[in-house]
């Protein structure tokens, strides 16, 4: 293959390729790409391609080291199993972006400086609103228009942030940049909005359920996850990640009992994932670092797996309401199994994907002497457990029987489904596997038997903490009556803080969006007073009003310039 | 042929200017067209080939007539002028190609020798600005120019009778520019004696701070940035660029107000010399208020245009903002971001207005009500305007991009936080112009077309020289040696020749 042709790139130029096809060929080629992509990774090896001046700035179009390879690896893998769930769809559209959007999430990974990276960044932003927009409704319009404001943003902040790094440093290397100076908080504001962080995180929740039914697989593996990447090559060992990480577990779960949408109950949960990856970055430990890659790995293979099963639930039934679902398991058994490993997976059972590489997580937070972190994670994992892990399949596929009788799923969608669970339970029985893979010499064994003891006690009680709820008709099925669902909440005095530090962090900012949304509306309003059509800016004045305009100019400049007499 | 080449500095603009009378006699749609572009593609290779010399042997002089400078007229071509009569010859090739066809919907038949006559004067014009050293027969050529681009968008009065106010207002403004120009040149030639570029330069030092020679100074700063539409002196712009025939308006958008930016930097940097302009006079305090005022409102005002040309007016008037601040930032970085941007602005803003040309031709109007779904009726033309329009947001991998990282750069030269103040000014209006572009594109792409239309593509004739220029901005926005290299040796050539 090309020699030093970013990977990312075959994405993008077969993407070209996508509306020339159709059929059979069109599904060869949609599958060939991500598997090519692999290809060049590997056969590329270690090293820096693509020089270029340019500016004169020296770019670097790829650069293939353990950490970017690894990522490269997840999303080419993700890709794959993206278009094999998206085989059925006809739509040319959905397609041709969802290449682009991967090929450029790809490319942005392989970027060896950042104007290669901005690029990127921008095209996963402008390519992945048409997935949310490929619904073709008025709400996930508003919603993509939402989305697509957010992200160019944080690309403009981001383009800030790399002009003012590069007048203080001449460098536009995209290596570590470190939290120093105007232009380190720019570019880390720049990455945080991308990953979710806690009061930046939005989006997720706002345009994800959005998306198309294949579109929400994609998009989730995809842009967070390369900010997770953006974060771990720039900012390792940053210690505000570290509160910002846990912050960010916590905060979904707070949100996530109210939640009767289960498409958004997952993407709150994402969110609270993404806490794990942001703690791992902070730590910048070689265990953490480690542990961040794998759980970007394994995260994408069991959140990817959900948000299938949710998006084949949608497929056949069209809905993934709470209250509206079911009793499914009879129609949709392959289904439910799927979504008990994912479930399972997430909330970190042993010999699953997740146990492994939240272990990793947590024993880097505790060898770096974050002793307060640990039992954060710890909570964090049981209330993952309760809703992602048991509210999903539960009230899914168990539940009451609403008499919904459906198809089972499409076979391409099982079969892409197949792929991420037997990559979730895969990684889990063989760690080692995948430890190859990682950017440092994996020196960890994940099977500790303190660990399996204290995962196992945790899940439990989170278990019988849910069953007891459904018993005792605390856990809502038909109505949800959220007040006894605090209620259980309020007993925990540890919860209760957080929720009280949570809401009050949550006024205060509501408060200020709220004074910076007046000030917004205010000058808009001025703006459009003065500018609009007719108005004193855009009236075509009268001629002699015009010349009474320049003569008048020009006496002030003469003034101006009679100072200067010598 | 040795002969004629040493004479390339003569017949660059002396071509179209005896091309004009005979081309006003002929006939017919095709006669007129072909001797026209047939001319102004001469003086793009002349442009070329002078531009190439200069940079192989340095600059060129040329005695008209025989007579020495100062005391006769000289054309000098320097590294700045070279530049300026590649662009606009290029620029004036390209819409040409475009020409044929669009013509012949806006003007009627027997009216095109003379259309094409005076956009052969126009031409001219611009031209001979550029390439002459001589004060006086600057104001010779602008008045060519103007004069034959009133009558130019006048000939828009077909499509719609406003063409005629707006002409005539351009008239009234583009005259009171000029001869304050011509009050400024004669306040100057008092104190120096001489006409000559290069003669009154080498003099100012002696005259410098004497009255005449400050309300020189003004009357010519005030005059050219009439004729370049500088915010609050723009009126006249928006209502000849929305009326005029749209070749005229895209020629127009590439190279009228570029040629009065290059008297700008002409005058500010060749003759009264970049140390007296900005540290004696403190034209930095006069200018950059006005571009900052200026690409701010404009860009806003853009936003709520119903009319695509008149957007894109507005959208020029901002982006002259950008050229004058890149002046008014007294460096020689920002001169280079000045530089570029006349350059990069010039091929986009072309290709914009041939795209929406091309809607012209099918769709017959330029409102954008009417323009509703035209992504599917036209989805090339469409395209290629959304494309352009990235490159004047400013996007990587555009010239917008380059134009605002040179400025930007330029800005930030200055430090502290007025350098932050003014970046963060640039990019709301980048801001705005993802607004404005936006529109657009929601109109074009997320409204149904109306009812009964079908898909119908403008002819091959005018998609490709469209494209030509999308597709060219493209490419100075990734291989930039040509635009920004020549922008480096112009500023280096002109702060260092101070």
């Amino acid at each position: 293959m090309i020699e030093g042709l970013n990977p990312g790139l075959i994405l993008i130029l077969g993407a070209l390729l996508v509306p020339l096809t159709s059929g059979f060929i069109r599904s060869l080629l949609i599958l060939a790409l991500p598997v090519l992509a692999l290809v060049q990774i590997y056969t590329l090896g270690l090293g820096t391609w693509g020089h270029f001046e340019f500016l004169g700035l020296s770019l670097e179009i790829t650069r293939v080291d353990p950490l970017s390879r690894i990522f490269g690896t997840i999303f080419c893998i993700a890709a794959f199993m993206g278009m094999v769930y998206a085989l059925h769809v006809k739509d040319t559209i959905q397609h041709f972006v969802a290449l682009i959007y991967i090929g450029s999430a790809i490319g942005a990974v392989f970027a060896g400086d950042m104007i290669t990276l901005f690029v990127f960044w921008e095209l996963t932003a402008i390519s992945s609103v048409f997935l949310i927009w490929a619904s073709r409704t008025e709400r996930a319009y508003r919603a993509g228009m939402r989305y697509l404001i957010i992200q160019v943003t944080s690309g403009v902040i981001l383009l800030g942030g790399i002009i003012v790094y590069y007048q203080d440093t001449g460098s536009i290397a995209f290596d570590y940049i470190g939290l120093t100076g105007i232009a380190g908080c720019l570019i880390l504001i720049a990455f945080g909005i991308k990953s979710a962080f806690p009061l930046l995180h939005n989006w997720v929740q706002d345009s994800y359920p959005e998306a198309t039914v294949t579109g929400t697989v994609i998009l989730s593996a995809f842009t967070t996850k390369l900010a997770i990447y953006a974060l771990a090559r720039a900012f390792p060992g940053t210690d505000i990640l570290i509160p910002i990480g846990g912050a960010m577990i916590l905060l979904p779960i707070v949100y996530v009992v109210l939640e009767n949408d289960l498409r958004r109950v997952l993407a709150y949960s994402l969110n609270s994932q993404l806490g794990y990856m942001v703690i791992g970055v902070g730590i910048g430990s070689e265990l953490a670092l480690n542990g961040t890659a794998a759980h970007v790995f394994v995260h994408i293979m069991y959140k990817s797996l959900l948000f299938m099963c949710m998006g084949a639930v949608l497929f056949r039934t069209g809905t993934v309401k709470v209250t509206e679902l079911g009793g499914l398991y009879k129609s949709m058994p392959i289904t439910t199994v799927f979504c008990l490993i994912g479930a399972v997976s997430i909330a970190a059972f042993p010999l699953t994907g997740g146990f492994v590489s939240k272990a990793m997580i947590q024993s880097a937070a505790l060898n770096g002497g974050l002793f307060i972190l640990w039992p954060v994670m710890l909570f964090a994992c049981a209330g993952i457990m309760d809703h992602s892990g048991l509210k999903v399949p539960f009230f899914t596929f168990f539940s009451k029987d609403r008499g919904i009788r459906v198809q089972e799923a499409p076979m391409n969608m099982l079969i892409a489904m197949g792929i991420a669970a037997f990559f979730c339970i895969g990684i889990g029985v063989f760690p080692g596997l995948l430890f190859e893979l990682l950017p440092y010499a994996p020196t960890y064994n994940p099977y500790s038997f303190g660990h399996i003891v204290s995962a196992l006690q945790l899940l439990f009680f989170a278990i019988l903490a849910f069953m007891l709820l459904i018993r005792f008709k605390v856990y809502p099925s038909e109505l949800r009556s959220t007040n006894l669902d605090f209620d259980w909440f309020y007993r925990v005095p540890l919860k209760r803080l957080i929720l009280a530090i949570g809401r009050l962090i949550l006024i205060v900012w509501n408060w200020s969006l709220g004074i910076a949304n007046d000030v917004l509306r205010y000058i808009i309003g001025l703006v459009s007073e003065t500018h609009s059509s007719g108005k004193i800016m855009a009236r075509t004045t009268a001629s002699s009003t015009a010349v009474v305009v320049i003569v008048a100019l020009l006496g002030v400049l003469l003034v101006f310039l009679y100072q200067f007499q010598q | 042929m040795i002969s004629l080449s040493s004479q390339f500095p003569i017949l660059v603009a002396l071509a179209p200017l005896m091309a004009a009378p005979f081309c006003a006699l002929f006939r017919g749609n095709t006669l007129p067209w072909a001797m026209t572009t047939i001319i102004s593609a001469f003086s793009f290779y002349v442009s070329l080939s002078l531009l190439f010399s200069v940079v192989a042997s340095g600059p060129i002089s040329y005695e008209l007539g025989g007579w020495a400078p100062p005391w006769g007229i000289e054309y000098v071509v320097d590294p700045l002028s070279g530049f300026m009569l590649v662009l606009i010859s290029g620029i004036s090739t390209g819409v040409l190609l475009f020409a044929r066809d669009s013509i012949t919907k806006e003007v009627p038949a027997h009216q095109l020798g003379l259309f094409f006559a005076a956009y052969l004067l126009s031409l001219t014009g611009m031209l001979g600005i550029c390439i002459t050293g001589d004060a006086f027969n600057i104001f010779v050529f602008l008045e060519i120019m103007s004069l034959s681009s009133y009558a130019l968008i006048a000939m828009g009065e077909r499509t719609d009778r406003r063409a005629l106010t707006a002409a005539f207002q351009y008239l009234i403004i583009g005259t009171v520019g000029a001869t304050f120009y011509l009050t400024g040149v004669g306040l100057i030639y008092m104190m120096t004696g001489t006409l000559n570029i290069a003669d009154i330069a080498s003099r100012f030092p002696e005259i410098e701070g004497t009255r005449p020679i400050l309300a020189g100074v003004g009357f010519i700063i005030v005059g050219i940035c009439i004729k370049l539409a500088l915010f609050p002196m723009h009126v006249w712009l928006p209502n000849s660029y929305t009326y005029a025939p749209n070749i005229i308006t895209a020629f127009f958008a590439g190279t009228a107000t570029k040629v009065s930016v290059y008297l700008l930097i002409r005058f500010i940097f060749t003759v009264f010399g970049p140390n007296y302009s900005f540290a004696g006079l403190g034209l930095t305090d006069v200018l950059m208020p006005l571009a900052i005022l200026g690409f701010l409102s404009m860009s806003a005002v853009a936003i709520f245009q119903t009319n695509l040309k008149r957007l894109l007016a507005y959208s020029s008037v901002a982006q002259l903002g950008y050229m004058v601040l890149g002046i008014a930032l007294a460096s020689e970085a920002g001169l280079t971001a000045s530089v570029v941007h006349i350059f990069n602005h010039a091929v986009v803003k072309t290709g914009l207005f041939l795209s929406v040309g091309c809607m012209f031709y099918v769709v017959g109007s330029t409102y954008l009500k009417d323009l509703q779904g035209v992504g599917r009726r036209m989805p090339l033309t469409t395209f290629g305007f959304a494309l352009g329009g990235l490159g004047l947001i400013g996007v990587p991998l555009t010239p917008g991009f380059i134009s605002k990282w040179y400025l930007v750069v330029a800005v930030l030269e200055k430090g502290s936080y007025f350098g932050y103040a003014l970046v963060a000014a640039l990019m709301v209006s980048s801001l705005l112009a993802v607004i404005y572009i936006w529109r657009v594109v929601e109109v074009a792409y997320f409204r149904p077309p109306p009812e009964g239309t079908e898909t119908q593509e403008a002819p091959l004739s005018l998609l490709i020289p469209t494209w030509i220029f999308i597709l060219g901005s493209f490419y100075f926005g990734i291989e930039t040696s040509f635009n920004v290299g020549f922008a480096k040796t112009i500023a280096s050539f002109l702060m260092g020749g101070a």
